[in-house]
């Protein structure tokens, strides 16, 4: 219960993060067209702040729970929205770039993508069923809008149909699961539901099966908001379709919160019922790295790519996932992190060279970068590098650990970890494809990069943060180490 | 001296910082850069040597180790030491790396920052393979060397390059994945360890050591590369620029070699003795069938590379035949036949770079990789011609040029292990000399054929020096091995107990080691 001010500590950052949201949507109503890149600063700010407010109170300790359960602040939720903040920071650096190279402007996209971050605060720190769906609405709503922010642009709006429709299907099917869990358990709190279910099914055998049904709601559910095959129809379309700043944002921070909703519900709701839902996440695993890497192979466009690329990746991630245990939740955690800033760092490059009348998009666009800009076509080297898994750079330790969490489980299976090794290989022939394109062939069009410096200094940031965080992962393993000791 | 507490570390960081540099004075200072590559190629070659020098031959031991934690959860060490195996391939590593930038040296016009800078970090990694005595360390240089390859085959390559770097890419990159499951299973296993030392002390079940085995195997066998997963080689070697082809057949394919001997031969021994047999027959299909196909090729690179196959498969059935004569308690032979394809690869990768630094010659020239564009280019470039045929000899084995030394000690022990299999070996000999020699015959010899081969011009100096080291070296290690072998003598005896010390059960290994003692 909240008692005094000094009960309301520990959700300060998502205080802070409403009324700044609040105040940049007043703000750009009226701000002059002279003065919009207050709407940039300010959005970066907001940021820093945040950020600040959370580390404050950061803490490896035991959780502080509020409101009776519903708000845990806890160091996973703390780390996961450092980084999403990090990330949408790195994200809005480029796209106030990309808008301005193609003139256009949207003030919104900074208040939207807020909210959205707010959401998913809320999201990685549920510990109620109601908080989660609270979090993921409020991110859903907001990612949707951002979508459909370019309204002339016929394609952006299609695709924010399907993902407002499918999202909306996803969020649907998911409230079902919750439904059936209430009914079973009888409590919305996750720790809550965790013991009852135990309780439960030993009262009353026949239980289980409605246990089930609940449970492979939810996980449809989380395997929407993923796109993990066969729930990855909308991922390429809107990541196509959208406009890349956008997409920016969409692919590298919700797979943040996503984890951590896996997470909060897999996890702390419902790890009596592991065994059931590591099968159905092998499932999942082996569909999604198979698709995912099938499809990308046949694609031109790099958007495109990159988004069955995501589905391969989310692959990944249930991997060490269905470890079910804190050294498989470390190594995803760090997957995710590491995933989402190499995939910002990703859309930066193509973002650096957009322009008004051109997406850059297509692998075709990239062919022969490396004798137009050297040290742009270096920069997505290293990024594809880093995507494909290749050592030293930092996906090459984020499929390590994932693949360690794997091998842990043991023979049973092992045969996934042979299909994730393969789908590796496979991955690495269509990230090849780009620097291919990059370094071997002859250039069709004379495209230089409009970045802006604060662009070319924050991505060369991002992409050196990729690749010293390759050599040097110690820190970031032992946070995600951390993270899960005292769990 | 300051130097030798951090050699190795130098020896891998000097060329990778180099390249940084190189890479960060960009195209319009290329020449500085050029300049600055060579400067540190030669800073390394010293360093090597004085590793050589400083070396106790005497000993088993790893030296010059620098151990420093690197990732503490996962118990991850950049753990790096030399014995008498690795040393001689690092030195290798450093003269051939060397020569590769003076071979380049005017021929690469286009983008020459970027082909030393790949060089360079090339060096640094090859050495760190050699160095590593973590398996994750040894994992991380054995995969990164991919991408700066997979640049120089793509971007300064012939015709077909895109479709020969993708080819090189996955293939080895195929390979290498399984191991590093099995890397992962070992890690596990020993509760927690990447030291590949602790990995050879450790009790492995006899289903273990078949994944285990075969899952190297896939890695290193293809890397090697052995018969039937060889074909990514003559694709990736024609394509290549000449330092490119250098490289890959002078020190790439020992680094599978090199595999085997740091993993499969010691932490697998079991399965290792029971599938030496399948290994074996790959080597001599290598060794007989790799060399027929070399004998039809048309094409002087391709032919090279094929050879370059045929020779490999001399080096694994050094590795395995010991395993046989190691079970006939013969443990002197083993040695002789392990030893032998140390030198073999050793040996290949001075004759490989001088005969691919030799078609380099030509095609600058010539542009042109056939044979029938040549003949009678001896009448022109006689000096080159002198080299040129030196090192063919050196390609058939000919006593006196370090070719013969690794390939009569393989055939000395398997002779002994069996004598069919010595005398399939010894085959390779006459298929060895029926190739390289019709080559040069076709190439070198005989009348002036083709009106460009009259225009040709002798050697500049740059190409004297190239040609004039690998001479020397070919020659010294023909006629005085001795310094090799010495050093390599008791890693050697090491590893003969190593691989007949069974690892089933604690009962077993000492009915073993009771058998071979003598």
């Amino acid at each position: 219960m909240i008692q005094t001010w000094a009960d309301l500590w520990p959700i300060l950052p998502e205080i802070g993060m409403l009324l700044a949201a609040l105040a940049l949507m007043m703000l750009d109503a009226f701000l002059p067209t002279s003065k919009r890149d207050w709407m940039f600063a300010l959005s970066l700010l907001t940021l820093l702040i945040v950020a600040f407010l959370v580390c404050l109170d950061f803490s490896y300790a035991v959780p502080q729970r509020l409101m009776d359960g519903l708000f845990v602040r806890d160091a996973l939720g703390d780390v996961l929205k450092l980084f999403m903040l990090l990330a949408t920071a790195i994200v809005f650096v480029y796209g106030r770039h990309f808008f301005a190279a193609r003139r256009q402007y949207f003030g919104n996209f900074y208040v939207l993508s807020l909210f959205a971050v707010l959401g998913m605060m809320v999201l990685v720190s549920a510990g109620n069923l109601v908080t989660v769906y609270l979090g993921l609405e409020l991110m859903a709503l907001a990612t949707y809008t951002l979508v459909a922010l370019d309204r002339d642009n016929g394609i952006a709006t299609e695709s924010a149909m399907k993902y407002f429709v499918l999202g909306a299907l996803a969020s649907g099917i998911l409230l079902y699961g919750m439904s059936l869990l209430f009914g079973v358990t009888g409590s919305l709190d996750l720790r809550e539901i965790n013991q009852k279910l135990i309780e439960v099914a030993q009262a009353d055998q026949s239980q289980i099966v409605l246990m089930a049904f609940a449970l492979t709601f939810i996980v449809i559910g989380l395997a929407f908001k993923f796109g993990a095959v066969p729930f990855h129809m909308w991922l390429p379309d809107v990541y196509e379709g959208a406009p890349t700043a956008m997409v920016a944002f969409i692919a590298s921070v919700p797979k943040l919160a996503a984890v951590g909703m896996a997470l909060r519900l897999l996890s702390e709701g419902m790890y009596v019922l592991q065994p059931r839902w590591q099968e159905m996440l092998a499932l999942l695993t082996i569909g999604s790295l198979l698709i995912g890497n099938l499809a990308a192979l046949a694609q031109y466009n790099l958007k495109r790519l990159l988004a069955y690329s995501t589905i391969s990746h989310v692959g990944f991630i249930f991997l060490g996932l269905l470890n079910g245990q804190a050294q498989g939740y470390s190594a995803v955690l760090f997957y995710s992190i590491v995933y989402a800033l190499t995939t910002a760092a990703a859309f930066g490059v193509i973002m650096s060279f957009a322009r008004e009348g051109l997406e850059f998009d297509r692998i075709d666009d990239f062919k022969g970068l490396n004798k137009r800009s050297p040290w742009m076509a270096f920069l997505m080297l290293l990024v594809m590098a880093s995507l494909a898994g290749i050592p030293p750079l930092v996906g090459f330790w984020a499929k390590l650990q994932v693949i360690m969490a794997a091998v842990a489980l043991g023979k049973t299976f092992a045969w996934l970890v042979v299909i994730a090794a393969i789908c590796a290989v496979i991955g690495a022939f269509y990230y090849l494809r780009v620097i291919k394109a990059m370094y071997f062939d002859a250039s069709d069009v004379d495209v230089q990069p409009l970045a802006s410096v604060d662009v070319r200094w924050v991505l060369a940031a991002n992409v050196l943060l990729v690749t010293v965080v390759g050599i040097y992962w110690a820190p970031l393993a032992d946070v995600c180490n951390a993270v899960f000791m005292h769990r | 001296v300051v130097v030798d507490s951090q050699l190795l570390s130098l020896l891998i960081g000097l060329p990778i910082a180099a390249a940084i540099a190189v890479l960060a004075l960009g195209e319009k200072r290329a020449a500085l850069g050029k300049a600055l590559a060579l400067l540190t190629s030669l800073i390394v070659l010293l360093l090597a040597l004085r590793a050589w020098v400083l070396f106790d031959g005497s000993s088993a031991d790893m030296q010059f180790v620098e151990k420093a934690a690197w990732v503490p959860v996962f118990n991850i060490f950049y753990h790096v030491g030399v014995d008498g195996i690795a040393l001689p391939l690092i030195l290798l590593t450093a003269v051939i790396s060397a020569l590769v930038l003076i071979a380049g040296w005017e021929v690469i016009e286009q983008k020459v920052a970027q082909y030393y800078a790949s060089f360079l970090v090339l060096e640094g990694l090859m050495i760190g393979v050699f160095c590593a005595l973590d398996a994750m360390l040894f994992y991380v240089f054995f995969e990164a060397m991919l991408i700066p390859m997979f640049i120089i085959i793509g971007v300064w390559g012939g015709p077909r390059r895109v479709y020969a770097s993708i080819k090189f890419f996955l293939y080895t990159f195929l390979g290498s994945i399984f191991m590093l499951i099995g890397l992962i299973y070992l890690y596990q296993k020993s509760g927690g360890s990447f030291a590949i030392a602790d990995w050879v002390q450790l009790a492995l079940t006899k289903d273990e050591q078949f994944w285990l085995f075969w899952a190297f195997f896939l890695a290193f066998a293809v890397k090697i590369p052995m018969f039937p997963v060889h074909t990514w080689l003559p694709d990736a070697h024609v394509e290549a620029p000449t330092g490119g082809s250098i490289v890959l057949a002078a020190i790439m394919l020992k680094i599978g070699g090199y595999g085997f001997v740091r993993f499969s031969l010691p932490i697998t021994p079991d399965a290792a003795a029971s599938y030496a047999y399948i290994l074996i027959a790959l080597s001599l299909i290598a060794v007989i069938y790799i060399g027929l196909v070399a004998l039809v090729q048309s094409d002087m690179k391709k032919l090279v590379a094929y050879s370059s196959i045929s020779h490999m498969g001399f080096v694994t059935l050094g590795l395995f035949i010991a395993y046989q004569l190691a079970m006939d308690a013969r443990p002197d032979t083993a040695a002789l036949a392990l030893q032998g394809g140390l030198m073999q690869m050793l040996s290949h990768g001075f004759v490989s770079a001088a005969m691919f630094g030799a078609i380099g010659v030509l095609y600058d020239r010539v542009h042109s990789r056939e044979i029938a564009a040549y003949g009678g280019v001896l009448n022109k470039m006689p000096y080159f011609g002198a080299f040129a045929i030196f090192f063919g000899m050196a390609n058939c084995g000919l006593p006196g040029t370090s070719g013969f030394v690794g390939e009569f000690m393989v055939i000395l022990a398997a002779i002994q292990a069996n004598p069919w299999i010595g005398f399939a070996a010894a085959t390779a000999l006459i298929l060895g000399a029926a190739y390289t020699l019709w080559l040069i015959k076709r190439v070198f010899l005989g009348p002036v054929t083709n009106s460009h081969v009259r225009h040709l011009d002798d050697l500049n100096p740059r190409e004297w020096v190239l040609m004039g080291t690998l001479a020397i070296y070919v020659l010294f290690f023909g006629l005085y091995p001795k310094p090799l072998t010495d050093v390599m003598q008791p890693s050697v005896e090491r590893l003969v107990a190593q691989i007949t010390s069974s690892k089933l059960a604690a009962d077993a290994s000492a009915n073993l080691s009771q058998e071979i003692a003598p």
